[in-house]
């Protein structure tokens, strides 16, 4: 009764258009595949050669500043540094920060502004809303599969998963921030004659910073949050190492590589948000 | 001259907006219309002119459109209908690099609620509507300092708005219009948020900047003490209309209509009623002319115990009383000089009777009511009582 129609060819549909899209943008994703992933490459190389020492002392000492000079953070990055160096994990800590650094960073690119095209239009809000439902309930496995497509393995294809997944919170936070600004705040500066750029940049951005800021925070765990699904298609790391130990049912090698990612959340975590409250 | 023209100025909020005009036009009450059409009348059919230098208040309860109206004026909400005239620009109809232009140099807004930026200093604040315009940094912040000096806030220029009291949050709102030493200044609420004391305190200074800088402002409130205060003249509004314009004494005497009444009803009569209404014409003898024969005489026609000496431009000199005159006669004195008295107490035309019984009650002699050391009147203390039992101390020929 039910197969009136038969079955709708829906996944060749998307077959047909992830082939077409890799074929038309090969000019775009090929450079990027290359020479991106190479730069990725390279930082990620150059960080892992900086003497561990010198870093974990530069950590410290952001984490003395950003937390108003307490000692609780900077304890802990110390010792929570020092923890993965003597587990032989740091050359996969740096790999795994500079995915997130990259991923975070094109997140926010794309994201506040985004956002704030959002706040200010009806339409933008009506089209963007949904957009940035289905990115954020789509199982994040399943980015990974035109993620090869168009970028082949390695930290790219990583890089542009996580991204896909961790943009939404930092678009949705803006948004709500500009529309939070209060009205009379609105009011003030078109009274006093602002141009709408001089309202964004002098009135609204400013008033929803600390928004936008946990937005940007979400972001960056959401990242973070990806380096393990990102490992199955060969970005290497901390995640690459929990796959490998669960591949080989490691427990013991799995969870010292999960600690890891986990004192790397805490660190980015407490700083991004000590940052806000400055 | 007036600075600002409104002619016929509507705003309906809503879809249906032209059918909701005709029903206006019909005679319909805002309920009806909002029934029969779903929208809602903010404003209908105002029309008023304000003149250069003038304190024009708009008051009305809260729903009564006056907010409405006054963001008409500056165009933070479009009317539907109608025309406002700011110096010469229509500014229903002018486009938005024109508005920019109004909004930046001719007209400046005061919020209820302050409306000041959390992230900016008292001076970025102040500087707020100069830095919009382009104007270097050190030429804004000097005009802030200025501005900021005016409102007495010189020293506070560093502080943040929520280390400030609400008062003075309020006198930096105002720092901040000024600072553009716009032509009209737009005030919404400006004291409604303030505690009665301070809201007194602020209409006072309020007075005190218009007296030096004649701006012409408007001013909204819900508070008809406030608005015969300050107010040079008021329209009351009810339902988006404004039922009746007029100076506070015109409303005051000649309520237009019952809701007009009903406002003027709840008045404190003893906040409104000043010195000059209750005064009358002062016996005074000349102190260049006269000698204590004449000033006995005319002590003793009036049945009084003293009487106020004045020069030949009637400037106040002090008083006399009947028994020191009747000394200085049989002491064989020409002048009045020697016998002259200084501690009489003295009001101005527009001290309010509240204030002129706290003074009259420890009084000597009868108040002196003088206009820049005029001698204009005196004020017994039975007039003030008279008026302050039943509000009919108001003479015409005062």
């Amino acid at each position: 009764m039910l197969n009136f129609i038969p079955e709708i060819p829906v996944a060749d549909w998307i077959n047909t258009a992830v082939e077409k899209m890799k074929n038309t943008f090969e000019f775009i994703f090929d450079p990027i595949k290359d020479d991106f992933g190479e730069f990725v490459e390279t930082t990620a190389e150059w960080l892992s050669q900086v003497p561990a020492l010198i870093v974990i002392l530069i950590v410290a000492l952001i984490a003395f500043f950003v937390s108003g000079k307490k000692f609780g953070l900077v304890t802990f990055s110390i010792i929570g540094l020092w923890f993965v160096y003597n587990q032989g994990l740091w050359e996969e800590l740096m790999y795994t920060f500079t995915l997130v650094l990259f991923a975070s960073i094109i997140s926010i690119i794309i994201g506040i502004p985004a956002g704030i095209w959002m706040s200010k239009s009806k339409w933008a809000q009506a089209i963007i809303t949904p957009i940035l439902d289905f990115m954020q309930t789509m199982p994040a496995f399943v980015y990974l599969i035109p993620a090869v497509v168009f970028f082949g393995i390695g930290m790219v294809p990583g890089i542009f998963a996580s991204v896909v997944f961790a943009t939404p919170p930092v678009v949705r936070f803006t948004n709500l921030g500009i529309r939070q600004v209060s009205n009379e705040l609105v009011e003030a500066a078109d009274a006093f004659g602002t141009t709408g750029s001089q309202k964004l940049f002098k009135v609204e951005l400013p008033m929803a910073r600390k928004t936008i800021m946990a937005g940007v925070n979400q972001t960056v765990m959401l990242a973070l949050s990806m380096v393990v699904i990102a490992s199955m298609i060969g970005a290497p790391g901390l995640g690459d190492k929990v796959l490998t130990a669960l591949q080989r049912s490691q427990e013991g090698p799995g969870f010292v590589a999960g600690f890891g990612i986990v004192i790397l959340a805490i660190i980015i975590d407490r700083v991004s948000q000590n940052l806000n409250k400055g | 001259m007036s600075v600002i023209s409104v002619k016929n100025l509507s705003k309906i909020f809503g879809k249906k907006t032209k059918e909701a005009l005709s029903l206006l036009d019909e005679g319909y009450k805002k309920e009806e219309i909002l029934e029969k059409t779903g929208c809602t009348v903010g404003v209908n059919r105002a029309t008023f002119e304000v003149e250069e230098g003038e304190v024009f208040v708009i008051m009305g309860l809260s729903g009564s459109g006056k907010s409405t109206l006054v963001r008409l004026l500056n165009r933070l909400i479009d009317p539907t209908e109608g025309d406002v005239e700011v110096s010469g620009e229509n500014l229903a109809r002018v486009g938005k690099e024109t508005l920019r232009k109004v909004r930046r140099e001719k007209m400046s807004m005061v919020f209820q609620k302050f409306g000041l930026f959390p992230f900016r200093t008292v001076l970025e604040n102040t500087e707020f509507g100069l830095e919009i315009q382009g104007i270097n940094k050190e030429e804004r912040a000097e005009k802030a300092k200025e501005a900021l000096e005016l409102v007495g806030l010189g020293s506070f220029i560093h502080q943040y708005p929520d280390q400030l009291s609400g008062g003075m949050q309020q006198r930096v709102g105002l720092a901040r219009a000024l600072a553009n030493d716009p032509e009209v200044l737009l005030m919404d609420e400006a004291f409604s948020a303030l505690d009665p004391l301070i809201r007194k305190d602020m209409q006072d200074e309020l007075l005190d900047l218009q007296q030096k800088m004649k701006k012409t402002i408007i001013f909204i409130t819900h508070d008809l003490d406030e608005a015969l205060r300050i107010g040079d003249r008021i329209a009351l509004m009810k339902d988006g209309s404004i039922v009746q314009i007029g100076t506070p004494e015109e409303i005051l005497v000649n309520p237009a209509n019952d809701y007009v009444e009903r406002f003027v009803e709840d008045v404190d009569r003893s906040k409104v009623l000043t010195a000059s209404h209750i005064m009358k014409r002062p016996e005074t003898v000349d102190i260049e002319k006269h000698g204590p024969r004449v000033a006995l005489e005319r002590i003793r026609e009036q049945g009084l115990s003293s009487i106020y000496v004045v020069d030949r431009s009637r400037q106040l000199k002090g008083y006399v009383t009947a028994d020191d005159v009747k000394q200085a006669r049989d002491n064989g004195e020409k002048g009045l000089h020697s016998i002259l008295r200084t501690d009489m107490p003295t009001v101005g035309l527009e001290a309010p009777i509240h204030e002129i019984f706290e003074i009259i009650h420890d009084a000597p002699v009868p108040v002196a009511v003088v206009e820049d050391g005029k001698m204009k009147g005196i004020i017994v203390r039975g007039a003030v009582i008279a008026a302050l039992a039943n509000g009919n101390g108001v003479t015409e020929d005062a």
